[in-house]
């Protein structure tokens, strides 16, 4: 080993608080990106070749029934290289121990070959037996929920008939890796399940028999999507086509989609900060080594050392922290990649799903970090190469104090000597100071923006579940029923109020922007149910028109007072121009509601509702659910209160671990800035320290002077953190989200305030770090050295 | 580039008048905006093979530019500066490094060690670059410190530092060693232990040793004294003999 090796070993040792400090700032930075980049670029993989081996669909097209015969002219259709029909319904499950009717979405298969469309990957059991009826594949996570094994039996009410089936195999497919049922967001299987039966057992059953109900199509490369939506719905709409939609309007593919992005996102935004924290760092940090090293620097250089080998051995300093970092972060990164992934594995049921960081990322994740290291040191660095070596006998000039806005401000005069000394080492080096306030910033702005994510959830789901969402039970009926129905209910015992719905699809036309969506009808004296925009205000139902969601609005760009043209999918399949009456700023689905009266006059033919909301007496609700599970015209029934708690338990599952690992990787930031300037600030003013305990100065006292810079920037850090914060949180708010859901942009008061209390935290522990320093403070030892 | 055997050749003792670093006409102006220090005004000067010299003078005076340009640490103004076939003042930076590197050992007032390494580190931190060096050990021997050769800087008295200082300086064989004054900081006693390694080493190894003092009586020591004053060398005197370090009164 070489003398100068030797130093560079010494030295870090000695300043291994600070190595430690920045390498941990790399090692969040490494880890961020092996995490998040890595899960992406799994998910991302496993999912591309899942999709590829099932075929997955690139447009799907309900309907109401069309005959098998018309599948040749969809295939003819310029642009489609392929299509595929089937039979699907949404129907009530007979669950023994279920006080509520859960729901299996029966899918068709063919019964003589597999689908070239949206196959199925088989996980146990077998596939169907053309020549058995009643046998049935189900979903993977249904059956783990439920305990079903191949061999068990299923009970389900088929078009109205209690009707045994018999599970004899286990299966997942890319429609369903992200499986909710219909109108939640959250899946819950215990309730929900999709179930394939063949095709020769099912449509009979559900009179479609050599028909269909739903086409699956891909598309060839270049085909244009919207023309090709625009030739399937013209042929689809005299058999009661329902819109044809796209991949990316496909539930599970458009969840999936979001959280991919989010990872995305959050696996750029993340290294970035951190590895710039750390080029800060490195540059404060090698900055003040070399100016204390002038000298050092001198005598290498008057000895012969070249300017580039004085370089490098500063250099090296930014490369043993980037190393020390490097390592364990990607090999943590790995680690909680793995873990990462098998949550997704929880709510996304994709087969092999595994988490396999490329060869790539991880040498790619090295260099960024390498070369923000570079960067960082690069001008402490080039300074150490450049100075000249009779300059660097020189001892460094003292620091320079000018009179500055403290002075000119007049506030001087008020404050006692120890004030004005601390202000005037933070006005000393504006430059440090603002980079230190950022770093700090920082650190509080990834705070408030992680804790502003679970504001938004929680504001949402109080939102949806507390005031939008009143009912105890939604019902859905098999079939549209008419108002009779209503006093039944109202008639079950335990019942205090019931409210009709009626939900019809229907297309909706600006120009050449289409929009397919589900019309909702509404009482206008609705209790259980009602118009809430975001803010969480009500919104009348309005007497005539439309009040549509705001995403909806922004993609047909209309506004309220903008007609519309309405073409109603069902019964007479009426068009018919419409006004826009309203806006709601919501952030479940998207939808346009208007009167329950208005919309039976807009669609014409008998009075029809499809569903209702039901409130019920609490103790009565379990009776009530009862009942309802034998009644056949009703094809599922939904509480918000299940869905509240299953989503409840995604919160408890994921949500506090993520923030548990934010609070920690903010406070690396937060200790990394704040020590590391105490550090350099001990080493630039450890005389003036001993001669201030020479004096007579107590301990606290010299450590309030060295410390109270730092404290300084850490207030002035906070608000602007909380600043950053909140506009970051407004960025990730407004990036993610989808038609199945949005995030509200909501920074509740706590988030300010949990925030500054985790970094004030990890301020005062940096304190305490130094000041362990500060109290070994050798008096003699320092005022002997030279300046 | 220069070549170690020939300058081996030319410390060859018989040939103790040959001229090994020539200076002419040297000035060094600092130019700081509004003020400009002219440091040095056009300064002769040789050094010959194995002579002592001793630069004395004011604070001020210019005594460290001139050892500075001699040493290849900066560069003058204007005037020429020869080592033996080698114009110094035609040399970029990477030149000058490498002239210290073969040819130059400095001895700072400040001593300037790493604190991070040991005596006998500090030492093998110069002969790390040398291409032959004596052993670290045996430096540190020469001026006396063997007991301590394991000793980190802040273990040792300044006296002490500076001797590992010297010891870092001649461990490379230099061919010319240039000391600024190396007294500076310690007391006469230490003063005069330092003196002697220096003068001794001088006197054994036949390096061509340039001295700088603030110390009139230490000019006896020299064979050479040039008194410098506001950039200029004002006297010039040559010893027959040279005292030795136990006779300085000071
Ligand atoms: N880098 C510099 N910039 C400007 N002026 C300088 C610089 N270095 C030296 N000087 C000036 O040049 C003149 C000569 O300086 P020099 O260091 O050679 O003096 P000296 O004789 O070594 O003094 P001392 O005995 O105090 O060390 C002084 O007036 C000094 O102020
Ligand atoms: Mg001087």
């Amino acid at each position: 080993m070489t003398s100068l090796s030797r130093k560079l070993v010494r030295e870090l040792w000695h300043l291994k608080g600070q190595v430690f400090s920045i390498a941990l700032v790399v090692a969040v930075g490494i880890m961020s990106v092996m995490t998040m980049r890595g899960s992406y670029d799994s998910l991302v993989r496993t999912q591309q070749i899942y999709y590829q081996d099932t075929g997955f669909a690139d447009i799907w097209a309900p309907l109401r029934r069309a005959p098998e015969s018309l599948r040749e002219r969809l295939a003819n259709i310029p642009g489609v290289s392929g299509v595929d029909t089937r039979v699907s319904f949404l129907t009530t499950l007979d669950l023994p121990d279920l006080e509520m009717p859960a729901q299996g979405l029966f899918v068709s298969l063919p019964s003589r070959a597999r689908p070239r469309i949206n196959d199925i990957v088989l996980k146990a059991g077998r596939y169907l037996d053309p020549d058995e009826s009643s046998e049935v594949l189900i979903s993977e996570k249904f059956a783990t929920a439920r305990a079903l094994r191949p061999g068990d039996a299923l009970t389900a009410v088929i078009n109205g008939q209690l009707t045994e089936l018999d599970i004899v195999g286990i299966a997942i497919s890319p429609e369903h890796a992200y499986s909710v049922p219909p109108g939640s967001l959250y899946p819950d299987d215990k309730r929900y399940g999709v179930i394939w039966m063949g095709r020769d057992s099912l449509g009979p059953v559900y009179d479609m028999d050599g028909a269909f109900n739903e086409a699956m199509f891909t598309l060839e490369p270049q085909a244009s999507e919207a023309a090709v939506l625009a030739a399937i719905d013209r042929l689809l709409d005299p058999y009661g086509g329902l819109g044809a939609y796209v991949r990316s309007d496909q539930m599970s593919h458009q969840i999936m989609q979001a959280e991919l992005d989010q990872n995305r996102i959050m696996g750029t935004a993340f290294p970035i900060v951190f590895l710039g924290v750390a080029a800060f760092l490195l540059n404060l940090v090698l900055g003040r080594l070399i100016a204390t090293q002038r000298g050092e620097i001198g005598v290498l250089k008057a000895f012969g050392y070249h300017d580039r080998e004085v370089g490098t051995h500063y250099l090296l300093f930014a490369m043993a922290a980037v190393v020390l970092g490097a390592i364990p972060g990607a090999a943590f990164g790995i680690w909680l990649g793995q873990g990462y992934v098998r949550l997704y594995g929880q709510y996304f049921n994709f087969p092999h799903l595994q988490y396999q960081p490329s060869l790539t990322l991880l040498i790619g994740a090295l260099s960024i970090s390498v070369m923000a290291a570079a960067l960082g040191a690069l001008a402490a660095v080039r300074r150490a190469a450049r100075l000249p070596p009779a300059e660097a006998m020189r001892a460094e000039p003292p620091a320079l104090f000018r009179a500055g806005w403290l002075e000119r401000s007049g506030l001087a005069e008020f404050a006692p000597s120890s004030v004005r000394m601390i202000l005037r080492n933070v006005q000393r080096k504006p430059m440090q100071s603002v980079f230190s306030s950022v770093g700090v910033a920082l650190s509080t702005a990834i705070l408030v923006m992680g804790l502003s994510m679970l504001d938004s959830i929680r504001f949402m789901m109080d939102l949806q579940f507390n005031v939008i969402q009143r009912e105890d039970l939604m019902l859905v009926f098999d079939e549209f029923l008419d108002a009779e129905v209503l006093r039944d209910l109202e008639n079950i015992d335990g019942v205090t109020r019931v409210e009709p719905y009626r939900s019809v699809p229907a297309r909706l036309r600006n120009e050449h922007l289409r929009e397919k969506v589900s019309l909702q009808g509404l009482a206008p004296d609705a209790r259980l149910r009602r118009l809430v925009a975001g803010s969480g205000q009500v919104q009348p139902v309005p007497d005539a028109g439309l009040v549509l969601s705001a995403t909806l609005a922004k993609k047909l760009r209309v506004a309220p007072g903008d007609y519309l043209s309405v073409e109603v999918l069902e019964g007479r399949r009426v068009q018919r121009s419409v006004l826009v009456s309203g806006v709601v700023t919501d952030f479940m689905g998207t939808s346009g509601s208007m009167s329950l009266n208005r919309l039976h006059a807009l669609v014409q033919g008998p009075e029809m509702v499809s569903g209702a909301f039901l409130a019920v007496e609490d103790q009565a609700l379990n009776r009530v659910n009862r009942y309802l599970k034998g009644l056949p015209a009703i094809a599922s029934v939904t509480s918000p209160k299940s869905m509240y708690d299953s989503f409840q338990k995604q919160m408890d599952d994921s949500l506090y671990i993520g923030i548990a690992f934010l609070i920690a990787f903010a406070s690396v930031i937060a200790i990394g800035v704040i020590y590391n300037g105490a550090r350099i600030s001990l080493s630039e003013r450890g005389r003036e320290m001993a001669s201030l305990r020479v004096m007579g100065f107590r301990r606290r006292e010299a450590v309030i002077l060295l410390l109270g810079e730092q404290a300084v920037i850490t207030v002035i850090a906070i608000p602007v953190g909380w600043f950053i914060g909140y506009w970051l949180a407004f960025g990730v708010a407004s990036s993610i989200g989808s038609d199945a859901y949005r995030l509200p942009f909501v920074v509740g008061p706590a988030s300010f305030i949990w925030s500054a209390v985790a970094t004030c935290g990890a301020a005062v522990f940096s304190g305490f770090l130094i000041r362990h320093r500060l109290n070994r403070l050798d008096l003699v030892e320092v005022l002997k050295t030279r300046e | 580039m220069l070549h170690k055997p020939d300058i081996e050749v030319m410390k060859d003792r018989t040939q103790a008048e040959e001229v090994v670093l020539r200076g002419r006409q040297l000035t060094k102006i600092y130019d700081m905006g509004e003020v400009r220090v002219q440091a040095l005004k056009q300064v002769d000067i040789d050094l010959h093979t194995g002579e002592l010299l001793i630069l004395l003078g004011a604070s001020g005076s210019g005594k460290s530019t001139l050892l500075n340009i001699i040493g290849g640490l900066d560069v003058p103004s204007s005037g020429t500066l020869s080592y033996l076939d080698l114009q110094l003042e035609t040399l970029d930076t990477d030149g000058l490094t490498e002239y210290r590197r073969r040819h130059v050992g400095f001895v700072f007032q400040f001593y300037n060690l790493i604190p991070s390494l040991t005596a006998r580190e500090n030492v093998a931190l110069v002969t790390d670059i040398a291409s032959d060096p004596m052993p670290a050990s045996l430096a540190l021997e020469l001026v006396g410190l063997s007991e301590r050769l394991d000793h980190f800087p802040a273990q040792l008295s300044g006296g002490e530092q500076q001797r590992v200082a010297i010891a870092r300086a001649i461990a490379k064989r230099p061919d010319i060693l240039l000391c600024d004054e190396p007294t500076g900081a310690l007391d006469s006693e230490t003063g005069k232990r330092v003196l002697a390694v220096l003068e001794q080493v001088n006197r054994e190894t036949g390096t061509t040793t340039a001295i700088i003092t603030h110390n009139a009586t230490i000019g006896a020591l020299g064979d050479t004294v040039l008194h410098m004053s506001s950039g200029e060398i004002v006297d010039r005197i040559s010893n027959e003999t040279r005292a030795s370090v136990e006779s300085l009164d000071w």
